[in-house]
């Protein structure tokens, strides 16, 4: 149980940048005043980061992979999260033992 | 309570996170130092993915700053409708902003009122949870087994992907994902890093001004 200093050097500069976007936000509109055309740039915003971080996992990785996701949005359609995620989870176990990945 | 699914669901991939993070040689202290400090799951597990030894704060950071530079919108976008907090209040909330906080916070502004204590009581639990659970898996990580037999770590990204279809509002939504997911896997193909999310985002946010543009020469 001990601390690295790179590591906790890494961790509070991680740390600090994150703060940075989260304050951001509440800074940003005291100066700016959002219109019709930045309203919907800041709406494209998070389902645009949101798809970026998972298409590579979602769509080059593997059949098992792909086929999960598809599985997921599906189920997300009428269940809730906790049911999306584990039909997800059970979905990519059971192919990548089937097609052996 | 709306909020519990969104607390047990976060559980396993705080687990999942702990786990992997130790198997990266991050002790349990670090490794809950970072769930407490940083609070952002995505940039936690894409840091693992990058993680060096020793650790490169710069890359760290900047990687962060990429994956987190959603939170600028989301407490634009919720910083509005803070109206019954107070100002040292309104900080402190964004301090505990998470994706699955944020969408919750959204609509219920959209059905009624914010207020610090509907807040708190989300996000504070959600935060000592990620907390607990991430030290747990980092303890826990040998017996859970290998994370990719079970699929658990498929968790994180299955979150991601019920959060998008949180997201859909009909066909303009289709092309902004699909505008994202193009420039992000081209990107990640070429480049290395986290340029990838930098890339789908500024391809998203393209596409949907591009729409805009397109509506008002309709009109």
């Amino acid at each position: 149980m001990t601390v690295d200093p790179h590591t906790f050097l890494a961790i509070l500069a991680m740390a600090i940048a994150t703060i940075a976007t989260r304050i951001g936000g509440l800074v940003l509109i005291r100066f700016v005043t959002i219109g019709e055309t930045q309203r919907r740039a800041l709406e494209a915003i998070p389902p645009a980061v949101l798809m970026a971080v998972i298409a590579p996992t979602a769509l080059v990785t593997g059949p098992a992979e792909t086929i999960a996701t598809v599985v997921t949005a599906l189920v997300a359609m009428r269940l809730p999260l906790l049911a999306a995620v584990a039909a997800g989870v059970v979905t990519v176990a059971i192919l990548r033992m089937a097609l052996g990945a | 309570m709306s909020m519990a699914p969104l607390i047990v669901a976060v559980m396993p991939i705080g687990l999942v996170f702990g786990a992997v993070a130790a198997g990266k040689g991050l002790s349990g202290v670090e490794v809950t130092l970072m769930s407490a400090l940083v609070f952002a799951g995505g940039s936690q597990f894409v840091a693992m993915d990058i993680w060096t030894h020793p650790a490169s704060w710069a890359a760290l950071a900047f990687s962060a700053l990429l994956v987190n530079v959603r939170h600028v919108l989301m407490s634009a976008s919720l910083g509005a409708k803070l109206q019954g907090f107070s100002g040292p209040a309104k900080y402190a909330s964004m301090l505990l902003l998470a994706d699955e906080i944020w969408a919750m916070a959204e609509m219920r502004a959209k059905e009624g009122k914010l207020t610090p204590a509907w807040f708190a009581g989300l996000a504070v639990p959600f935060y000592l949870v990620w907390v607990t659970t991430s030290l747990a898996g980092a303890l826990l990580g040998a017996f859970l087994g290998d994370p990719k037999v079970t699929g658990l770590d498929f968790a994180f990204p299955a979150v991601f992907i019920v959060l998008v279809m949180s997201f859909w509002k009909g066909r303009e939504t289709g092309a902004v994902l699909a505008a994202s997911a193009a420039a992000a896997v081209l990107t990640h193909h070429f480049l290395p890093g986290v340029w990838y999310i930098a890339a789908g985002a500024a391809a998203g946010v393209a596409v949907a001004l591009l729409g805009r543009r397109r509506e008002e020469a309709h009109a």
